[in-house]
């Protein structure tokens, strides 16, 4: 059974460049030079913390694969890849890190 | 409804953080408490599962984008404080490798989309479908209801922590210091997309899902491990 969940979850990021086929940005997720486009400046408070944090791969994208909408669409499916083992990986761990405090689990788990 | 850094200011930010504290402590310890280790990997798939599904923007007709979440999917198949760990994890990684949500904006992220999404979902869900068979119509509209309601609780959250920014906090010269848009801009333009858009997607989701797992062999859905571990 879980194989099957797999397969639907390799199926979801195959196709996750769909995702890149909605033009523009979510209301309210706009950077500081969109918003600065549209109103003419930047909130002092927002541009006190613009370069805080830029992530490692911005936007899922990845530039080595270029410009084009198929690197976009490569780099997309490979952000994907990284963050469903990253978002798997850390969830492993924080819940068995919580699940194996209770013994009568522990004791039941090698069968 | 990913708010980046610099939207809201520090002290919303901080409250909101604070406010998540007690509701992840109570997770964890929900979790430790009833949580069967064989179910670790499935609910992780779960974070997973949210986290790609996250991923397929969708156009909205102002210009914009949305997506579904999978807050109440989660929510209806591993329960509610299980879906607040599962999508504080994949929104943790978003904020962190993909700068996708902000980092101090993480605890205003999470209580929407981590803590109401999942919790009005599976009350909704729960109220709509108390004693319908699995798999049957009622419980599949259930889940859709559930989630449309979910997400759009999340986003209107999501509005109002960004339409109080400018009434709250201005600079000397009078401009907003943070989200520039009140609550007059910022509930119409959030609603709009997940009323209309992404809130029907979530539905969707959740639907295809519980369609998806109603055909999986029932001794290993979670309800039915529990059931196992007693009789061992």
């Amino acid at each position: 059974m879980m194989k099957r969940y797999w397969m639907a979850i390799a199926v979801l990021i195959i196709f996750s460049p769909l995702g890149l086929l909605a033009d523009g940005t979510a209301w309210g997720e706009w950077g500081g030079d969109d918003l600065s486009e549209t109103l003419g400046y930047i909130p002092q408070g927002m541009q006190n913390v613009q370069d805080l944090w830029a992530g490692i791969f911005p936007d899922y994208s990845i530039s080595f694969f270029g410009e084009s909408s198929l690197g976009q669409s490569i780099g997309y499916v490979i952000a994907a890849i990284i963050g469903s083992a990253m978002v798997y990986g850390l969830s492993l761990l924080l819940t068995k890190m919580i699940a194996s405090k209770k013994n009568s689990i522990l004791s039941c788990s090698n069968k | 409804m990913h708010i980046p850094d610099g939207y809201l200011s520090p002290s919303t930010c901080l409250t909101l953080g604070v406010v998540m504290l007690p509701i992840w402590y109570k997770a964890s310890a929900k979790l430790k408490k009833d949580l069967d280790v064989k179910q670790v990997p499935l609910l992780s798939m779960g974070a997973v599962f949210c986290f790609l599904i996250m991923m397929f923007n969708v156009p909205i007709p102002n210009g914009t984008t949305a997506h579904a979440i999978g807050a109440t999917l989660v929510a209806i198949i591993f329960g509610p404080w299980a879906a607040v760990i599962a999508m504080s994890v994949a929104l943790a990684i978003q904020a962190i490798v993909f700068a996708d949500g902000g980092i101090l904006a993480f605890g205003a992220n999470t209580f929407n989309m981590a803590f109401v999404a999942p919790f009005v979902g599976y009350y909704v869900y729960q109220f709509i479908s108390k004693n319908a068979p699995q798999g049957s119509i009622r419980q599949l509209a259930a889940g859709a209801i559930a989630s449309y309601v979910g997400i759009n609780c999340a986003a209107f959250v999501a509005s109002i922590e960004f339409g109080i920014q400018p009434l709250l906090f201005t600079a000397v010269d009078g401009t907003p210091l943070y989200c520039p848009y009140g609550l007059a801009v910022a509930i119409p333009a959030m609603m709009v997309a997940h009323l209309t858009v992404a809130g029907f997607i979530e539905g969707i989701v959740t639907v295809a899902a519980l369609k998806f797992m109603a055909v999986q062999p029932v001794e290993m859905l979670p309800s039915q491990t529990n059931k196992n571990r007693e009789a061992v």
